[in-house]
């Protein structure tokens, strides 16, 4: 049970609107000088814009690891439905509606149901999850996420004992995401993961970063954070949850299944088969040593690896 | 077009070529000495797509040349930057090469084989960078006299297959899904198509006077 100051410390749905009628404010202000008004929406700004989450520390996060600077986490983004270069969604997301946001449950569940995003920021404490974000291109980034895991949210869920499996729909929505015209890809972006997958304490149902509130690009209001997995696994912007009996179609899976599996685990052994997976360039580094050794499960094979035993990583990859 | 036109133009698209190389080692400079982000959040990317880019780019201006010419007589001058683009978009390319090996790579040979067995966007992009050595070897005013304007003309119609090669190399290494090699793919492709399609006008027209004269 959570007792209601831990309830009170969440900001409250109020402030939250206020803060973002004053940016919009702030921005038609400075509009009157085109120039100002390019300023206010630059990426940094969404620092101010962003409300803050009172966050616990966990044991579950990487211990003595500087975490990636916040201008690169907000500026270097895979977010196709704002863009495929990776400064798009950083300039692309700025007025994407992330409030009002309800993400809609259904599937195999005792009863579908609609959490608002209010109710989902208060279902459960937040705490701080400093994580290596692995992108399946072969790169590396430190976040310090905001969550709580995946599996508590389930549990509100109510998934009837026949599901084995969990979808995560993107919102759908082609007049907010200018990007979405531009990529020969089958919209809603569409993930899954296997239900014991879902339910491992590392997976992290997310709301924010640096204990703030998730900026557009990086996947706002609600993204899901699947720490051993490559990044495209993590679906962003979260707008439907469905429980099935069947593995659920993926979107890189679709585009191309020799080079995105169901899976997706991070595994140095299984190259892509465009690139190496043995090492990866450190977001933020400097050129001459960008490059450290990729680990298996990105690192949390303590905690993961009974999850496939007796599988074949190569073939399930 | 004057001959001080001509020098002013050339020191212009000098410093089109050379500024962007200055720029980037400008930048390499800062990300070892005052700013360690100078080169952006991933480097290795940004050095390989900047050297790469360009190289596709120059490449691509370079084969808008001769078109034009024949489009517009009056442009006839243009032949004479034809050939220090070549020479630039070759330079761009062996720095895509060279970071390519440097990053990627590391200067290793296993690595570099390995890639090679596997990988059919390495032998594109290395195919377009390989097609364009012969060129720049026979780009002195020497070599085309030696060999002959025929054969040299022929020698260097390999440029069409170098920049094939680049944009399918291009193709190769975006991820499915993602299209934006469209629009280098179509200007190539109108670029090529319009060389056989003046070819056709011209001889048309050749062939025109002797029956309007009937007429």
């Amino acid at each position: 049970m959570r007792t209601p100051s831990e309830i009170a410390e969440i900001t409250p749905k109020s402030a939250y609107q206020n803060r973002r009628q004053f940016m919009a404010a702030a921005a038609a202000t400075a509009g009157v000088a085109a120039f100002a008004g390019e300023r206010f929406l630059r990426p940094e700004q969404a620092v101010e814009a962003a409300t803050k989450l009172t966050t616990a520390k966990s044991q579950l996060s990487l211990q003595g690891v500087e975490p990636t600077a916040y201008k690169d986490i907000t500026s270097y983004n895979n977010f196709y439905e704002f863009g495929t270069a990776k400064s798009d969604p950083s300039e692309n997301a700025q007025h994407f509606k992330t409030y009002p946001w309800n993400v809609k449950v259904s599937g195999l569940v005792k009863q579908p149901k609609t959490f608002s995003i209010d109710q989902l920021l208060k279902l459960r404490p937040q705490e701080e999850r400093i994580y290596r974000f692995r992108c399946v291109e072969g790169w590396s980034m430190v976040v310090p996420w905001a969550g709580y895991s995946l599996s508590e949210f389930i549990k509100e869920c109510d998934p009837l004992p026949s599901a084995k499996f969990v979808q995560f729909l993107t919102l759908n929505d082609p007049s907010q995401m200018p990007g979405m015209r531009e990529a020969n890809i089958g919209w809603p972006y569409s993930e899954g993961l296997r239900m014991d997958e879902a339910m491992h304490p590392l997976t992290l149902l997310t709301f924010g970063i640096y204990g703030e509130t998730l900026p557009n690009q990086d996947g706002a209001p609600v993204r899901l954070i699947v720490p051993w997995k490559y990044g495209f696994k993590s679906a962003k912007s979260i707008a439907q949850v469905k429980f099935l009996d069947k593995m659920p179609h993926t979107t890189w899976n679709d585009l191309a299944a020799n080079e995105y599996g169901f899976y997706s685990n991070v595994n140095p052994e299984v190259d892509h088969p465009r690139w190496s997976q043995k090492t990866e360039r450190v977001i933020g580094a400097p050129i001459w040593k960008q490059r450290q050794p990729t680990l298996m499960f990105n690192g949390y094979a303590d905690q993961v690896a009974s999850l496939y035993k007796g599988m074949d990583l190569r073939k399930n990859y | 077009m004057s001959n001080r036109w001509i020098v002013v133009l050339k020191v212009l698209v000098h410093a089109a070529c050379l500024l962007p190389l200055a720029y980037l080692v400008w930048l390499f400079y800062r990300s070892a000495t005052v700013d360690p982000s100078a080169l952006g959040p991933d480097p290795t990317s940004k050095v390989s797509l900047f050297t790469g880019f360009g190289a596709l780019r120059l490449i691509v201006i370079s084969l808008v040349i001769s078109p034009v010419r024949k489009l517009l007589p009056r442009l006839g001058w243009l032949i004479r930057f034809r050939r220090m683009l070549g020479l630039y978009a070759f330079a761009w390319a062996t720095l895509h090469v060279l970071a390519y090996l440097w990053l990627y790579v590391g200067w290793s040979w296993p690595a570099l084989l390995d890639d090679l067995s596997r990988r059919r966007y390495i032998w594109a992009g290395l195919t377009a960078w390989g097609l364009m050595v012969p060129l720049a070897l026979t780009s002195t005013t020497w070599s085309i006299r030696a060999l002959g304007g025929k054969r040299w003309n022929l020698l260097h119609r390999l440029v069409y297959v170098s920049a094939i090669a680049a944009v399918v190399h291009y193709w190769w290494i975006v991820k499915a899904g993602v299209l934006s090699p469209l629009t280098v793919t179509v200007t190539l492709g109108v670029l090529l198509l319009l060389r056989p399609f003046l070819a056709w006008w011209k001889a048309r027209r050749s062939a025109r006077p002797a029956t309007s004269a009937v007429a």
